[in-house]
């Protein structure tokens, strides 16, 4: 898949506003040649799944370092869902932050197609979503 | 797929009319299409363009101006734009920062667009996801151009409305009265207009203004200058006022049909342009063509008389 075409939405759900991180990928993710969407601090699930329908992105980033992800990433899954729009098959979402070992499996296991902890080096998470996004059910047909 | 993708945006799917938009964005047969089903659902929306150089503030300007036309009961549609890389094809778009408040709004439609090597200010298929927008049935589309310096002013083609946003302090009364982007606004915004200056800024656009009254008196619309503070709310209402002022005077004298017709006749001019172009591309590469080009090179032929050979083989046209 071309990578150009491949949009992706970097989102920070919940209250905190370390937002470092998410710039760094965003930008890193532009310069590996996507086409990203950044939506900025402070986002409730629900505006995070309207932009992920309106602007149609294959990918969604999700950076969260309040501690809340338990509670956040399951909802915005959820969500997700009632939309009709099923992980893994119309879009794929990653998550990174602050994330415990045992937190980030419980979320693979609803759904997340990886957690990416701090210090995961960025050709990682390039080679995980060129390799992803190719599965997409969009990219199948 | 794209009949049921068509018939899901008749009905107001917004998912649907995502998709659309993607597929008019990455595939031309595709994006041929589509425009040709929904043609005849276009035509409704009213077209404000906001222009002008990167910081001025046309994201956060955009966002209050949704709100206004949201209280009229309108159903808005966005496209903002941002640059695509030159180096890497890749972009990041961040105008949808200032309006997220919007997006849980049912009717409210942002959706953001990078350049992908266009340099007129929009992208190539700006013109197509306005359509797109049109038809799924927006009133108003607000068209946000990548930030832009002086001459990237295709949004004149695509827009009813133009409003230019500036700042104060980007230059002196010289920039005013130079050619290209000054000429196209049909509002002047002079947002940030709580700093130094912006009374400096008015007075020098107004005197810019004031220099071709006559053209303005026989059109019958002379550009107003309106000072706003976006982050302040601040001007927002008479902006918006001024943008509903133009398009009742467009509508009133005859001006929209005229402009319309000159904005199809420039897309179909562009889509003609680009058959043009993908029909030579292709047979360029045939062998008695090729060659062709490669006398070019070689200075055994001068490219014109190649180009009026290859028009007349390839298209049968004499030029």
């Amino acid at each position: 898949m071309e990578r150009s075409k491949v949009r992706i939405l970097i989102a920070k759900p919940g209250l905190d506003g370390h937002d470092r991180g998410a710039k760094v990928i965003a930008r890193a993710l532009r310069d590996a040649g996507f086409e990203v969407i950044y939506t900025g601090i402070r986002q409730t699930p629900e505006q995070i799944v309207e932009s992920v329908i309106q602007e149609d992105v294959d990918v969604l980033g999700l950076s969260i370092l309040s501690g809340a992800h338990m509670v956040l990433i399951p909802k915005i899954l959820k969500l997700l869902e009632e939309k009709d729009l099923k992980p893994n098959e119309d879009v794929l979402v990653i998550a990174g932050g602050i994330i415990p070992p045992d937190d980030a499996q419980a979320l693979e296991n609803m759904g997340v197609a990886k957690v990416f902890g701090p210090g995961s080096p960025i050709e990682e998470i390039i080679g995980f979503i060129d390799e992803n996004v190719a599965k997409l059910k969009k990219f199948r047909a | 797929m794209i009949k049921d993708l068509i018939e899901r945006m008749l009905k107001g799917d917004k998912k649907a009319t995502a998709r659309l938009i993607t597929l008019v964005e990455n595939d031309e047969e595709k994006a041929r299409e589509i425009v040709k089903k929904i043609y005849p659902f276009t035509g409704k929306a009213y077209i404000v363009g906001i222009t002008g150089p990167p910081g001025s503030g046309k994201s956060t300007l955009l966002d209050k101006l949704i709100k206004k036309a949201r209280q009229e009961g309108k159903i808005v549609g966005v496209i903002a734009i941002d640059p695509t890389s030159p180096f890497t094809g890749g972009a990041l778009l961040g105008d949808r920062i200032r309006m997220q408040r919007h997006s849980t709004d049912p009717g409210v439609f942002i959706r953001s667009m990078a350049t992908r090597g266009s340099l007129g200010g929009l992208a190539k298929a700006t013109n197509d996801a306005i359509k797109v927008l049109d038809a799924y049935g927006c009133d108003v589309i607000f068209v946000e151009t990548v930030g832009v310096g002086q001459i990237e002013v295709d949004i004149v083609k695509t827009a009813d409305t133009v409003v230019l946003v500036t700042v104060p302090g980007l230059g002196d009364d010289i920039q005013a009265i130079k050619a290209g982007l000054m000429e196209i606004a049909d509002i002047f915004v002079i947002n940030k207009a709580d700093k130094e200056e912006a009374d400096k800024t008015l007075f020098e656009l107004e005197l810019m203004l004031d220099l071709e009254r006559e053209k303005f008196e026989k059109r019958g619309w002379r550009p107003k200058v309106i000072k706003t503070v976006a982050t302040l709310n601040k001007g927002i209402d008479e902006l918006w006022s001024v943008i509903k002022e133009h398009e009742k005077w467009l509508k009133s004298a005859d001006k929209l049909k005229e402009k319309r017709r000159f904005r199809a006749e420039e897309e179909v001019k562009t889509i003609v342009s680009d058959f043009i172009v993908s029909k030579v591309s292709k047979e360029l590469k045939n062998n008695e063509l090729y060659e062709l080009v490669g006398k070019v090179a070689n200075r055994e032929l001068d490219p014109y008389t190649a180009a009026e050979l290859i028009m007349e083989k390839t298209l049968g046209v004499k030029v």
